[in-house]
């Protein structure tokens, strides 16, 4: 790549902890202690780099972010810098109080996401009782002035219930609706086989998605993506390596993406040590996938390769085995097969043989004993 | 849709308009996204302040430009910015 774009994009994943235990989290199997986040006046430091590069976009995220105390001292920084800076939450941890708060010090976005339409199914996913706390919070940031942006993360488990889903989200007059697939990393990967859903299922609720943003036109805005597992094509995961996109891990590693923890061989930084300007531009791991020259066939030759940047490289990495495969989710790698029979009906009916995990401090476990 | 000279456009809930240094380019923020602003369409959402009619964006532009005839540019800009939903009026 001739010149190195600057980051526009700073994602801060400002805890591991979290009051919920969804097994879709794309978060590490091995959480970040809490001893080892980085302290207030280091995430500052962060914030001022950054935004000095060039990064617009701020996401506060985790695990859950209202964990951290000093989220109100982060904000309203990030406001005094220029950012806009979007909240990514499960609303546990905030009241209407501390939602006003926020509003006062210059937060742009509230992003409140659900497990599913019914308390039930919900808190069953989420591993304790939050669905009328998400009600609440998601009424209470549309009547703090922010529009209001829901998130529902799709699998087997719920996507039959998409229309119920963006019913309630008619009812509360939300403004976007993201109905994201679930990304198979971290916990979500550990739980495939309970959550991959099916073609049909898949099909079926990209229908009711298209029929509702249809209905709804106007009123309130749907995202629905099909997931890359029925695609045929991956993902530009993260919009191209080393280009948009940058995410500070709770211990201070600099990601390229959320999941660049679990490649091998790839010596990431941490900014206790070094500028953000230095890994960005400089380092070896945000260069390792920049431009093409890691490009191996049918990537090399391929004509969509400025579309998606031969796809995850964590993905490839995990289930081939070397991230500068093709990502295995595109029909043209000779490791797609691997998707097709995770996919394949046969498989998908079968009884998963390990129990749900639940994404928790007590079921997180270290390198050696991870199953992944 | 047509755009009606008396109306008071303001930026929609959510989006913010600013200059970006590291750009050298204005560009209009919103949840998770961002559009980098041609130079028109910048002087344009400057002036969408909830405060004046569009009849007085076009006026202030015609002065700040030292041309005339800008009002159909305007309109055209303002029913497409509409329709992204990054403006709204009253
Ligand atoms: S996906 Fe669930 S468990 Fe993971 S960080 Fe978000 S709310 Fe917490
Ligand atoms: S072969 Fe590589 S570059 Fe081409 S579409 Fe597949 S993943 Fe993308």
């Amino acid at each position: 790549m001739a010149k190195i774009p600057p980051p526009l994009w700073l994602l801060a994943e400002v805890t591991h902890s979290c009051p919920l235990q969804c097994p879709y989290c794309s978060n590490p199997l091995e959480l970040i202690p809490k001893k080892a986040e980085l302290d207030t006046e280091v995430w500052l430091k962060v914030l001022h780099q950054a935004r000095k590069m060039g990064a617009a976009q701020l996401g506060f995220s985790g695990g859950e972010p209202l964990v951290r105390k000093d989220l109100e001292i982060l904000i309203a920084e990030a406001r005094k810098l220029g950012y806009y800076s979007n909240l990514i939450t499960s609303g546990i941890g905030m009241d209407a109080a501390r939602v006003e708060k926020f509003r006062e010090l210059g937060l742009d976005h509230i992003q409140v996401s659900f497990q599913a339409d019914d308390a039930t199914l919900n808190d069953y996913l989420a591993g304790t009782n939050a669905f009328q706390h998400k009600l609440e919070m998601a009424r209470a940031v549309k009547a703090n002035g922010y529009p209001m942006v829901l998130c529902f993360v799709i699998h087997r488990q719920n996507t039959d219930r998409v229309a119920q889903m963006l019913d309630l989200a008619a009812e509360l007059q939300a403004d976007y609706v993201e109905l994201a697939t679930t990304q198979f990393e971290g916990w979500a990967l550990a739980n495939r086989d309970h959550l991959l859903p099916s073609l049909e299922q898949v099909r079926e609720a990209e229908r009711v998605a298209h029929h509702y943003q249809e209905k709804l036109k106007g009123k309130m805005k749907i995202y629905y993506v099909v997931p890359d597992y029925y695609e045929k094509r991956p993902k530009a995961c993260v919009a191209g390596w080393g280009r948009v996109f940058l995410a500070v891990a709770p211990d201070g590693l600099v990601l390229p993406c959320h999941s660049a923890r679990s490649l091998p061989n790839l010596e990431l930084h941490n900014v206790r040590d070094h500028d953000l300007d230095w890994i960005w531009y400089e380092s070896k791991a945000f260069n390792y996938f920049r431009g093409e020259d890691w490009m191996k066939e049918p990537c090399r030759s391929c004509d969509e390769r400025e579309k998606d940047f031969g796809g995850c490289h964590c993905q490839a990495f995990k289930l081939t085995g070397d991230p500068t495969h093709a990502d295995p989710t595109c029909a043209k790698s000779p490791h797609h097969h691997l998707i097709e029979q995770a996919i394949d009906t046969r498989q998908l009916s079968m009884q998963p043989t390990q129990p749900i995990l639940f994404r928790n401090r007590q079921n997180s476990i270290t390198k050696k004993t991870a199953r992944i | 849709m047509s755009v009606d000279f008396k109306a008071i456009p303001r930026l929609a809930a959510g989006y913010r308009f600013q200059w970006e240094e590291a750009q050298q380019n204005h560009v209009l923020l919103y949840p998770e996204g961002m559009v980098k602003l041609s130079d028109t369409a910048a002087a344009v959402l400057s002036l969408c302040d909830g405060k004046r009619t569009v009849e007085a964006m076009i006026a202030q532009l015609e002065a700040d430009y030292e041309t005339e005839g800008l009002a159909e540019d305007v309109t055209q800009f303002l029913v497409e910015a509409e329709v992204q939903g990054w403006i709204k009026y009253g």
